[in-house]
């Protein structure tokens, strides 16, 4: 891929675009359509842009498989974490009403955490998926 | 008309069937996952098909408007597409390790390798 | 008949063109692409249907992931499915024609497609839409209900997602970062 120049300047400019746009969907997700699960996978689409142009060794040293291994397992223990933030607070396993002083705060704190975790988890493992396919040798 | 009024689901069912059938009748495992993914669109389609009001609008609370499409098979859905890809990632990597330990991915080799053992 | 409801029948027309095309197709690298082609135009039938959160899914995966991660495995695997001459073809097609059959019958009367009366309706989904504006107080109904309401749902699935993601690498592994000019080469 080294010599296509056009789709390297392309996607040198869409990448910042793409993750960009991933971040608003996660973070405005409350307000138009959007959440974890589509922000985590928008993410994830931005990074495997790039690794199909610049090469996997740049796109792994950026981004190693070691943290996201790390990351993909603390969105899940964020999400849990917070139902036992909100049991140890003195309400039911995930009741966000107890996380803050009124509940819909509380439910406004809650949503946010637990979508954060889902868009962690959901695009650190879609990376390692991709890794894990690409990075492999060829069969045989 | 009843026929329009249906459609939707009629194609959703086409859809599962054809799928169905690339399950069956194919040997190639590629081929297998690419029939159960079809049949997996299809039944996306059968339940937000399922959730459409006639007049609603998307369920976000907007001014003005009172009729909303039904929010709960889409939240089932959303989150089912993302699961439906890593499970069939799943399924792909296993292709992988059978045509690294067999050479193959057709089916009725595999087997034939397996009996002459 | 409106607008949408024209896009809506001319878009799933062509999904069930392009079913047919994977059915006939031995090119597995084809087969991939044309993949990709259904599920952008099944993004568009959930735009179509109000369901704009899923269609943004459905764009990013599978257009976007699986069609790659496919490609991934074909470049690991047989670019073409080899003709089986053991298999007889009648015999599946019998069975799904069947099974086909049987389901057409079991929709015929179920209720219209959009009609507000239609027993989806009338129960759980009115409490969320009348009340999810209140007691959540976010606009976004989906996410409220995905977060909140059905929060052990979403809490399954995302492990489910993580769950997959080991399998998968316990599967294929993980390759170190500067390896492959090194010493894996000379065992190709």
């Amino acid at each position: 891929m080294l010599h296509h120049t056009v789709l390297r300047v392309i996607a040198k400019l869409l990448v910042p675009v793409i993750l960009l746009f991933a971040l608003y969907v996660q973070f405005h997700g409350e307000y138009s359509p959007g959440g974890g699960f589509q922000a985590g996978v928008i993410f994830a689409s931005g990074i495997i842009l790039y690794a199909l142009v610049f090469g996997l060794d740049d796109t792994m040293r950026a981004l190693p498989p070691g943290v996201l291994k790390i990351l993909s397992a603390s969105g899940v223990l964020l999400y849990a974490g917070v139902g036992l933030d909100t049991l140890l607070l003195g309400g039911n396993y995930l009741d966000y009403d107890w996380l803050a002083d009124s509940p819909t705060h509380g439910q406004h704190l809650g949503i946010f955490l637990v979508e954060l975790g889902v868009g962690i988890t959901v695009a650190s493992t879609m990376l390692l998926l991709y890794y894990a396919f690409t990075g492999r040798e060829q069969g045989q | 008309m009843r026929f329009l009024q249906l459609y939707n689901y009629e194609i959703a069912i086409f859809l599962a069937m054809v799928g169905l059938y690339i399950v069956v009748s194919r040997g190639n495992l590629v081929k297998k996952i690419a029939g159960l993914s079809m049949f997996q669109t299809s039944v996306f389609i059968l339940y937000i098909s399922m959730g459409v009001v006639d007049g609603g609008s998307v369920p976000i609370l907007t001014e003005g408007v009172t009729r909303y499409s039904n929010p709960l098979p889409h939240v089932l859905i959303l989150t089912a597409i993302v699961v439906g890809v890593a499970t069939t990632a799943v399924a792909l990597s296993l292709v992988i390790r059978i045509n690294e330990a067999y050479g193959t991915v057709e089916e009725d080799e595999v087997h034939q390798q397996d009996e002459s053992f | 008949m409106s607008l949408d409801h024209a896009i809506d029948i001319l878009l799933l027309a062509f999904m069930a063109v392009i079913a047919l095309a994977v059915v006939r197709l031995r090119d597995l690298f084809g087969v991939a692409m044309l993949f990709s082609v259904f599920s952008l135009l099944s993004a568009g039938v959930f735009t179509i249907m109000d369901a704009a959160d899923v269609a943004f899914t459905e764009a990013a995966v599978g257009a976007g992931i699986s069609t790659i991660l496919m490609l991934a495995t074909l470049t690991r695997t047989a670019r073409e499915e080899k003709p089986n001459v053991s298999r007889n073809p009648a015999l599946p097609l019998i069975v799904v024609s069947i099974t086909g059959a049987m389901l057409v019958f079991g929709t015929s009367d179920i209720p219209r497609f959009g009609d507000p009366q239609a027993p989806v309706h009338q129960h759980v989904a009115p409490r969320y839409i009348e009340d999810s504006p209140s007691e959540i107080g976010i606009p976004n109904m989906v996410t409220s209900v995905l977060a909140s309401y059905r929060g052990y749902d979403t809490l399954g699935e995302t492990t489910v997602i993580f769950t997959a993601g080991v399998a998968v690498m316990a599967l294929l592994g993980m390759r170190r970062t500067r390896r492959r000019n090194g010493q894996r080469k000379d065992t190709d």
